[in-house]
């Protein structure tokens, strides 16, 4: 299952705890899945890091005599003392002469970042709620009805309506994704805390007097660490796509920051004539969000065999 | 069964009634005024004093959603400030296209995913299993504008097989209206044909395993009957919760979808109004296509009996 179908919640059953036993890590490296997810982020990650030393240009600069340049046009720069240089715009300019390939380069930031931080911040806020409400019985039923009606409303939708609210920027898109994808993650949790619920050694913890919060905390939270790792990488391919899409729409980052849904928002227009604005954002998007989905089945055939034997 | 039909459909009240309040509050949680955020950049005092009294903004919050829930109700969505019409209206003039897209979408995913989620786990470990699932990991990667753009690209500015945007109304003639879907329909399908085909391998490898299926092959039935009357019959349950779950994935597709191919449905409406800042708008289709979900999940919920007869409420 990727990233879509578990962010909705498919196959998300009550399984029995599966916590990281030895060798896991042996086993992460072998599956090739995992290898060929984390080798591809790694390659963007560090693409992202090192933007301003793999393009000289500025992302940002923009350059009205170099307008919409076919991918491969040579242009020299005179510097104020003379010298030249010759830049090649590998993947063409757009309509305000900015440098295709310097935005793209760039623009990882912009997706990883939003991908990790509504990773995080969703499974956070999502283990907290689900812990607590999976444990106090009068409180189960009043959040998981809350959770069901933030689920009936589509994704996108809720995000889309959530950005209108406010002046458009990194948080505010942020905000807007890890919204929709809380109510998943606290279904997650608590399906793993009721079935922690009815252990043995739960059983055993209460009748020795541990408090809730620490029974919570030395119990029931290492259970949910397996499966939330999962969840986190499922979130965080939807969050680039989510976040691509905004901007793409228009209501995400501000267009001046190079990201790759604006690149593409910017390239609509003359699209027909100039494909390469779509084209080349698109492919680098495409291939994170699948080295991230590619990560995720990884990591859930190692760390949760019951599903490998399913799938 | 009419009994659980009914407890099913008063369940679905707290849900509706969850994300009304949620809709309602969108608006409310925004730091400033309603009433000068709806009026817009340009009002006078007079405008926002205006809209405020018209839209009752000076009475308490809970008489407010009353008033609200109340006008929604009797079909009264209110007035979009930006369209300068009645939202029903507004809306009803969209209703056509999405409508028109989203059944073409889904009649043309489930013909493609299902035969191939049966074919992948009846081949199962082979290459065309691979190459399927490898497809379905790819459908969920790849942002549907991107395909949208591409098959623009190929099949219309290329190859000039197709219209490149744009949409017909279907009282102007099918064959345009149909023609100008093809490539909106296709776009829209891919990631909803990788997420039904791969459950419905799931579904149908567990059902392989069965007695029913040895017993079927034993009575020398051929593969394409065994295959089709035992174990897709038995592995529909799960397919259809999805094909329902999967709603959601549609409507957020086709407002990307409606975005890229110009197509004047209520996705783009709902982009257009957020851009512009009509809240009314804004909350009117959000309200709408939450309904349509639940409704839809809703009448999934009720045709399991229809599929398995061993299901009774």
């Amino acid at each position: 299952m990727s990233a879509t179908a578990d962010a909705l919640g498919l196959e998300a059953p009550a399984r029995p705890p599966s916590a990281p036993r030895p060798g896991t890590w042996r086993r992460l490296s072998r599956n090739p899945s995992v290898f060929v997810g984390a080798a591809i982020l790694l390659v963007v990650f560090c693409m992202g890091l090192a933007a301003p030393l793999l393009t000289p240009l500025d992302p940002g600069e923009i350059n009205p005599v170099y307008r919409n340049k076919k991918p491969g046009t040579e242009q020299t720069i005179r510097a104020a003392d003379g010298t030249k240089t010759v830049v090649t715009h590998w993947m063409g300019t757009d309509s305000l002469g900015r440098d295709v390939y310097a935005r793209v380069v760039y623009g990882a930031r912009a997706s990883l970042t939003v991908g990790v931080a509504v990773a995080v911040i969703s499974v956070a806020i999502g283990l907290a709620i689900g812990l607590v409400s999976g444990y106090l019985r009068w409180l189960d039923p009043i959040v998981m009805r809350i959770m069901d009606g933030v689920m009936a409303i589509p994704a996108i939708l809720l995000a889309i309506a959530l950005v209108s609210l406010s002046t458009a920027g990194l948080v505010a898109v942020i905000v807007a994704i890890v919204v929709p994808e809380i109510p998943r993650v606290v279904r997650l949790v608590r399906s793993v805390v009721l079935s922690i619920r009815e252990e043995p050694y739960v059983e055993a913890a209460i009748a020795v007097g541990t408090r809730t919060p620490l029974l919570l905390v030395r119990h029931v939270l290492p259970n949910t660490i397996a499966p939330l790792i999962v969840q986190a990488t499922y979130i965080a391919a939807s969050a680039i796509l989510i976040e691509a899409i905004l901007s793409f729409l228009g209501v995400g980052i501000p267009p001046q920051t190079p990201t790759w849904g604006n690149i593409m928002a910017e390239g609509r227009t003359l699209f027909r004539v100039f494909p390469h604005n779509i084209l080349f954002p698109g492919i680098f998007l495409a291939l994170t969000v699948l080295a991230v989905n590619m990560l995720g089945d990884g990591l859930r055939d190692t760390l949760d065999p019951r599903m490998e034997r399913r799938a | 069964m009419l009994a659980y039909s009914l407890k099913r459909l008063l369940a679905t009240i707290p849900v509706m009634a969850v994300v009304a309040v949620l809709v309602f509050a969108l608006l409310r949680l925004t730091p400033g005024d309603p009433a000068a955020i709806i009026a817009g950049s340009s009002a006078t005092t007079q405008d926002v004093e205006g809209i405020r009294l018209k839209l009752g903004l000076d009475q308490p919050l809970v008489a407010q959603f009353l008033v609200w829930i109340g006008n929604m109700a009797r079909g009264d969505f209110g007035e979009s400030f930006y369209f300068k019409k009645q939202v029903a209206e507004l809306v009803g003039d969209r209703i056509e296209p999405t409508l028109m897209l989203a059944l073409t979408t889904m009649a043309l995913s489930i013909a493609i995913a299902v035969p191939l989620g049966v074919v992948a786990a009846y081949r199962q470990g082979t290459w065309v299993d691979r190459v399927v699932m490898g497809f379905s990991v790819l459908g969920f990667s790849v942002p549907v504008f991107v395909i949208g753009y591409a098959l623009i690209y190929v099949f219309a500015i290329e190859l000039n097989w197709l219209p490149v945007q744009g949409y017909q109304p279907l009282r102007e003639g099918l064959w345009g209206c149909l023609e100008r879907l093809v490539l909106p329909s296709v776009t829209l399908s891919v990631i909803y044909v990788a997420l039904i085909a791969r459950i419905t391998r799931t579904s149908v490898l567990e059902v392989l395993s069965e007695d029913y299926i040895r017993t079927a092959r034993a009575k020398g039935l051929s593969n394409r009957v065994v295959l089709m009357r035992h174990a897709l019959r038995n592995a529909a349950v799960p397919i259809v919760t999805v094909i329902g779950i999967g709603i959601a994935l549609l409507i957020g597709g086709v407002v990307v979808t409606e975005s890229v191919f110009s197509i004047p449905g209520l996705g783009r409406l709902t982009v257009d109004a957020v851009l512009a800042r009509d809240y009314p708008t804004v909350q009117a289709v959000i309200l709408l296509f939450s309904f349509v979900y639940v409704l839809i999940n809703l009448l999934v919920d009720l045709s399991y009996t229809m599929l398995d007869p061993r299901i009774r409420y």
